[in-house]
């Protein structure tokens, strides 16, 4: 009976969706506050019965409940208990049960912390993700129920989890991508509402940015899990493939982040006005785009799952629906949105429009490298994929032209700048920048790398220009103490965000650059050498898992002689299905990984096995560590918090008056 | 010229100056990475170019892998249902690759007709089976494969 429950509460909330996507629109245009007021019940109405749906399916992977079709495909007898909660999401139907938990989720957040937005503004915003999830819901309902039973002959046991899928990867990197992913859907409301209304003022920005930054918190974390656990779990040692669906998911990252730049200068200085409305709609719909991606197996990849084409179908329509929709909604209404103010070629505008436009190119590179094999397709050109050096070659190249002038730009004044009093301190950065890049590369092993050299100098400019910055901005101040504590925190978090841009450029590069991989045939005993570091195998000894047999090598790694570490990497065979899944051993160092990785055992009783050295291949992730911080520093600013109370202590007290005054004159002056 | 209106212009210019140098540079890489799809019988009679990468898939002959005794090489063949084509690897392959299983291979045929795999994709689902493969492998010319199962090795 329980199943059906979650069924029921699915179509409940379904029903809730659907008033919530009518009644507070309409209250907005007929003035009935009762109707507007709504949105928030409603809201609260979807949410709950949506995250009863997703209890009662995790109450069957619990209890092992093989009636429920769902759950025989993806769990079974043996499974970690871990395992069978994340199983939830290791499929299509639940995966998309937990997207619309997380919209509902984030409908919610909106409705609860957004207090002091005036009701209409509220009622429209809460109403457009109520029609998103409307699309979903009825996606869920009439082509992927996850509640769906085998009657009258329930299995006595399940298939089994993906043996891939069986890894805390899976417990975290699904949610939190799609907390990313879904997150931008609450910036997508609001540009709609602001397109609505026709009311785009610096307090839309305001409201607006900390959603944004915090879904692209999310995304940038969502990002950095995925290559990490493609990184130690697909066992081929690399971090990034340029697969469809990873482009997917980097696609609405590189649009939302020129997105939170372009909302920075929406709220500041009242420019790009349309151009952010623009990039809110493009975010959601490149969000849209990946899930289509995923879902209807049209792509080639290895996140694809075995695919309905109506599936595909469904979503292609609903996503047309959205993209035209909010489109055609742009085109009437943009005109009343109007920028009110202009700027200087050296300005921060500038620099910052400039890099917006080059993630905007960038993100449609991938996109036309993504669809190029589908266009193609349809055209009937032939069967084509688009090779990764194509999509490095460009990638490569404007990202170095966004890491130039991410350092002078950052420094810039908004709307004018004097060049002359900026330059002192661009100067000392830029020559030790060119010093470092100049020389690092001669001193590491092998030769000379002009790719390095270049790396090296934009990366160690991004990172340095950001601490001159610092310097520049404290050094009025008497003691660095006073000058620290007076800069805001959304100037912090720009400054910790462009930092782990900084190491994140560095490790990639250098990564790409030094990296030493090799599959080799070991011998039992017999040392190899290779990258400098001499590695022998001494035995391979059979284990028992919870659910699986592994072989487990026992490799040895010594440096002139000395050992460095033992690394024990494992080939498992699980007990259902039979599937072999490599478990790799990794040294993980911060200036380097040693990567090891069984391979098969061949005929004479050698093993193959895969030896990768990786430098800095922790910056990658690190570096996207520090971006996400740095989102989540910016969105503590204290002047997304309640307005009103501020206004209050002001009249209150004339020395918060004087401060908040001057931090406001500040905020405009320096702080992105 | 009124500075707004010139303004604007430098704007269009620099849209338009960067917009072509991308699509030029676009078509251009385009060129040189590109990876055409062939099915085994396609490439078995010669319709395929040698030397150049390409990509092929199938579903593994059973039987056909072959070890080298003394380095990684190894040797198997893949068939659409229609011909057989020999495949070299010198990698270590994917652990969902076997015998009898669908995969994607990339890489270049060399002048003894034996594609070089640089890479080798295997599926990633019990029931999954890569769009190019399942479209290429027919049997009996009816239906198309949703698995290798079934399909009938001898041909």
């Amino acid at each position: 009976m329980i199943p059906e429950f979650g069924q029921l509460s699915l179509i409940i909330a379904f029903l809730l969706a659907v008033c919530l996507s009518i009644i507070p629109m309409a209250g907005s245009y007929n003035g009935r506050l009762v109707w507007m007021a709504s949105a928030r019940s409603l809201t609260a109405g979807m949410f709950v019965f949506t995250a009863l749906a997703f209890a009662i399916l995790t109450w069957a992977f619990y209890t092992d409940d093989f009636s429920v079709k769902y759950v025989a495909n993806h769990s079974n007898l043996v499974l970690p208990i871990q395992y069978k909660i994340s199983a939830v999401w290791g499929g299509h139907e639940g995966s998309l049960l937990l997207w619309i938990l997380i919209l509902a989720g984030w409908s919610l957040a909106v409705s609860v912390l957004s207090r002091n937005l005036p009701l209409d503004v509220l009622a429209r915003v809460l109403s457009v993700m109520g029609m998103v999830a409307v699309g979903f819901f009825l996606f869920i309902i009439f082509t992927s129920n996850p509640f769906d039973r085998i009657l009258p002959n329930i299995p006595h046991d399940g298939g089994d989890l993906n043996p891939l899928l069986q890894d805390f990867g899976m417990i975290i990197h699904p949610p939190m991508l799609y907390m990313g992913y879904v997150g931008f859907s609450v910036v997508f409301a609001f540009a709609i509402a602001a397109l609505l209304s026709g009311r785009l003022d610096s307090a839309w920005a305001r409201w607006s940015r900390p959603w944004t930054n915090s879904a692209w918190c999310f995304l940038t974390i969502g990002l950095a899990l995925g290559s990490w656990w493609a990184y130690y779990e697909l066992g081929w040692g690399g971090w990034w493939f340029w697969d469809p669906v990873e482009n997917a998911a980097f696609m609405p990252w590189l649009v939302g982040t020129g997105l939170i730049h372009t909302l920075a200068m929406t709220e500041k200085r009242g420019v790009f006005k349309n151009w952010t409305l623009l990039l809110a709609i493009f975010t959601f719909s490149l969000s849209l785009l990946g899930t289509f991606l995923v879902r209807s197996g049209v792509l080639t990849s290895v996140h694809a799952f075995a695919s309905d084409p109506t599936r595909g179908v469904f979503i292609l329509v609903f996503l047309a629906i959205v993209v035209g929709g909010s489109l055609s909604l742009f085109a009437l209404r943009a005109q009343e949105v109007k920028s009110t103010s202009g700027f200087d070629l050296l300005s921060r505008e500038a620099f910052l429009l400039a890099n917006t436009i080059i993630f905007i190119v960038t993100a449609n590179f991938v996109l036309l490298g993504t669809l190029y094999p589908l266009i193609a397709d349809a055209l009937g050109i032939g069967k084509i994929s688009v090779g990764e050096p194509w999509f490095n070659t460009f990638f490569v190249k404007l990202m170095a032209v966004v890491a130039m002038l991410m350092g002078v730009g950052a420094m810039l004044n908004w709307k004018k700048t004097d060049y002359g009093r900026i330059k002192k301190w661009q100067i000392p950065p830029l020559l030790i920048s060119i010093w470092l890049g100049s020389f690092l590369p001669g001193v590491f092993e092998g030769s000379y790398s002009v790719g390095a050299a270049i790396a090296i100098t934009l990366g160690s400019w991004v990172l340095l220009a950001s601490i001159w910055d610092v310097r520049r901005k404290i050094s009025k101040s008497a003691t660095a103490g006073a000058g620290l504590a007076k800069l805001s925190l959304s100037y912090y978090g720009m400054i910790v965000a462009h930092i782990g841009f900084g190491v994140c450029l560095l490790g990639t590069s250098l990564n790409t650059i030094y990296s030493d991989q090799r599959d080799v045939r070991l011998t039992i005993g017999e040392p190899l050498f290779a990258a400098g570091y001499e590695y022998e195998l001494l035995d391979v000894t059979r284990t028992r898992g919870q659910n699986f047999f592994a072989d487990v090598g026992d490799v040895i790694v010594r440096k002139k002689g000395k050992e460095i570490t033992r690394l024990r990497p494992q080939k498992r065979q699980y007990f259902s299905g039979g599937n072999m899944m490599t478990e790799a051993a990794i040294d993980a160092g911060f200036f380097r990984d040693i990567y090891v990785a069984l391979g098969d055992e061949l005929d004479n009783g050698d093993w193959a096995v895969r030896i990768h050295f990786k430098p800095v291949v922790r910056w990658i992730w690190l570096g996207a560590i520090f971006m996400a911080l740095g989102g989540a520093i910016a969105i503590a600013d204290k002047r997304y918090r309640v307005r009103k109370k501020v206004t209050k202590q002001v009249h209150s007290e004339g020395v918060e008056k004087a401060t908040e005054v001057t931090e406001g004159t500040e905020d405009l002056g320096k702080v992105q | 010229m009124h500075p707004k209106r010139k303004q604007r212009l430098i704007l269009v210019l620099f849209i338009v100056v960067l917009s072509s140098t991308a699509i030029g540079l676009t078509i251009y890489a385009f060129k040189e990475n590109l990876n055409l799809f062939y099915p085994p019988s396609k490439i078995v009679d010669g319709t395929a170019p040698t030397g150049k990468s390409i990509r092929a898939g199938g579903c593994v002959v059973p039987g056909s892998v072959k070890m080298a005794s003394d380095s990684l090489v190894v040797n198997f063949n893949v068939t659409d249902g229609m011909a057989e084509l020999a495949v070299s690897y010198d990698k270590i392959l994917p652990d969902l690759f076997d015998e009898g299983e669908a995969v994607v291979l990339t890489g270049e045929l060399n002048d003894e007709g034996v594609f070089m795999a640089t890479k080798v994709l295997a599926k990633h689902d019990e029931s999954y089976m890569p769009p190019e493969v399942a479209d290429t492998i027919q049997s009996q010319g009816a239906e198309h494969m949703k698995t290798c199962e079934g399909l009938n090795y001898d041909s």
